[in-house]
């Protein structure tokens, strides 16, 4: 056999150790990218309700906070966002429309903070008339609305920073 | 909280005859080369290596079509294709060194072939082996007791491993770690909740009870005393990962990784401080190129090795083509410096992707079988060819001190390449178990 033929029989040999690794990934993608995985939810009737993915623009970091699927009707006309910019869900965005937002780390919150600093039911951000107000529920570690305590309900203005344990959530048009 | 579930369940046999095929090209093509380049070609011969391959393979596929239809589909050509390279290469060797390796290894690998098909045929379900927990426990024991009886045991370079049956030499502890993996998946299964939440806590972490952890300290002190009275350093570091492998799997807490791990770092700086045989294989790891140390023959192997593989470079000299047999101990110990230098880095980088996918396999497994002794069984069994590979290759290439393991599938040893077709076995039909539908299983 001529001096090419071998070196080519040579790198061929390594190519085909190659193939058969790829061939055998390929096999595998079924099973590595091929599971779904189902989330249980939280609460009753998990399954017939929307994909929490599908109301804010980032996953939450851990499981068991974030957003309640389906507790903000996303049909209704969004006045507003309210978007979280910093602490442990920095980067969810919640659409207001005519329903009331409860924060807190009680499952039943729609916005679910997993943060010691947290009380169950921490505050509550609700439309009045045209305009949004926020009412701190009996906290512990206290809301701040732009550095102030929040005690009666304030108005909840666009650009206004509103402060509770690590998180902190802006109102955005 | 969140379930797996698998989409569709393909039994993947028509992938695994197609991968096969491309195995059977690798392993006889890498025949021919060695073969030529040895001047030593006769295509009779090629035509019936390539028909015993074929005929082994399809006996396997045949097999698992049968009695393990939804069993793994790359296991078995990937561990064929590292068998045929093994093969290959030592043949290589025997050419250089004028041994008969080669086919004694030939012969092993049809006896391994045959006893994954007759451990298949047997046990149709691995739920069957935890009746036998305390058994494997025992057998494992005397496994690795055997080489200390007179007359039975055999000394070869210093280690006490191996016995003389009929005048082969058989290395019991191979058999033995597969025996007490199934023993430690069977207690650990039924054990596991006392051993993860009762008992006394002490600096924050929980320690279990004695009488929960006896069985598992007994047989786990006993095997590493043995194993270092009859100086196996090798088997003594895959026995203790096995170990804190399983419990870190069965008990989730990685309270038990730490403390074992340190406990093995104290233990080994001890060692390589006073026992002269440990301290020896450090001096040649840790100063391998010293001249003096070369010159006493202690790091000898290991920098020939190096430069073995040096020489060899991105894509190897080509099989057939380089001098792997100045290397002692080429065609077992070495033989991924052998492997390295032939293929070059690209040749062993795929050789080591396809101990990944085997390993992966074990662990995919361990999460798709629903009984908790399957789980820790194929767990336990991933792991071993895990560390094994990592002690070997981390040994040649200088990352760890050397420690006399074979690499699995591709050394020449019978018992080590039975005792992993037989780990194959079990791995494929958990596997089958695994990738069965759960209505399959319940009919």
């Amino acid at each position: 056999m001529s001096e090419i033929s071998i070196t080519l029989l040579r790198f061929g040999f390594l190519i085909l150790l190659w193939a058969l690794v790829l061939a055998a990934i390929g096999v595998l993608r079924a099973d590595l990218y091929g599971t779904r995985v189902t989330s249980r939810g939280r609460g009753r009737n998990a399954r017939s309700r929307p994909d929490a993915r599908t109301n804010k623009t980032a996953a939450p970091s851990r499981a068991g906070t974030g957003v309640r699927a389906g507790a903000i009707n996303t049909q209704a006309s969004a006045v507003g966002h309210l978007a979280v910019t910093s602490g442990p869900l920095k980067g969810t965005v919640i659409p207001l429309g005519s329903a009331p937002v409860l924060i807190g780390r009680s499952p039943t919150c729609t916005l679910v903070i997993d943060d010691d600093y947290c009380s169950a039911k921490h505050c509550r951000v609700y439309p009045e008339g045209d305009a949004w107000r926020v009412e701190d529920l009996g906290s512990t570690n206290g809301t701040y609305l732009d550095n102030q305590r929040v005690g009666d309900p304030m108005p909840f203005k666009r650009g206004d920073h509103l402060r509770l344990g690590a998180t902190t959530l802006e109102l955005r048009s | 909280m969140a379930t797996v579930s698998e989409v569709s369940v393909r039994s993947g046999r028509r992938s695994e005859l197609t991968l096969m095929a491309l195995a059977w090209v690798i392993i006889v093509l890498a025949l021919a080369l060695v073969d030529y380049h040895a001047a030593y070609l006769e295509l009779v011969d090629i035509a019936i290596y390539g028909g015993a391959v074929a005929g082994l393979m399809l006996a396997a596929h045949i097999t698992l079509r049968r009695v393990a239809p939804s069993a793994d589909p790359v296991l078995l050509p990937a561990v064929f294709a590292l068998n045929g390279v093994g093969i290959a290469e030592i043949r290589r060797i025997d050419y250089a060194e004028d041994t008969s390796f080669g086919t004694q290894q030939m012969i092993w690998a049809v006896l391994g072939v045959a006893i994954m098909i007759g451990v298949l045929l047997v046990v149709r379900d691995h739920r069957k082996l935890r009746r036998y927990t305390y058994t494997a426990g025992v057998v494992g024991l005397v496994l690795y007791l055997l080489p200390l009886v007179p007359g039975l045991g055999i000394t070869v370079n210093g280690a006490r491993i191996w016995i003389s049956i009929a005048g082969n030499s058989v290395q019991p502890g191979e058999f033995a770690k597969i025996a007490l993996v199934i023993f430690f998946a069977g207690y650990l299964v039924t054990n596991r909740d006392t051993l993860a939440l009762a008992g006394p806590k002490v600096l924050g972490m929980r320690f279990p009870r004695i009488r929960d952890m006896g069985p598992l300290l007994i047989v786990w002190l006993a095997a590493m005393l043995i194993m270092v009275y009859e100086r196996d350093l090798g088997a003594s570091l895959l026995f203790f990962s096995i170990f804190l492998g399983m419990l870190y799997v069965a008990t989730e807490r990685f309270s038990w990784v730490a403390i074992g791990m340190s406990l093995f770092f104290v233990g080994g700086a001890f060692a390589a401080l006073t026992v002269p045989h440990v301290r020896s294989r450090f001096e040649a790891w840790l100063n391998a190129l010293d001249a003096n140390v070369y010159s006493s023959g202690t790091s000898e192997q290991l920098v020939r090795g190096l430069f073995g593989m040096a020489s060899g470079g991105l894509f190897g000299t080509g099989l057939g083509e380089g001098r792997p047999d100045l290397v002692p101990y080429a065609e077992s110990d070495f033989i991924i410096a052998s492997l390295g230098e032939e293929l070059g880095l690209t040749g062993l980088m795929a050789i080591l992707t396809l101990y990944i996918i085997i390993v992966q396999r074990a662990f995919r497994t361990s999460i798709g079988v629903r009984d908790g002794f399957g789980k820790l069984l194929a767990a336990g069994l991933g792991v071993t060819i895990a560390v094994q590979v990592f002690i070997v290759v981390g040994g040649v290439t200088r990352v760890i001190p050397l420690t006399g393991l074979t690499a699995p599938f591709l050394a020449y040893g019978g018992s080590s390449l039975l005792a992993n077709w037989l780990v194959v076995a079990l791995l494929l039909r958990v596997s089958d178990q695994a990738r069965r539908s759960s209505e399959a299983v319940s009919a």
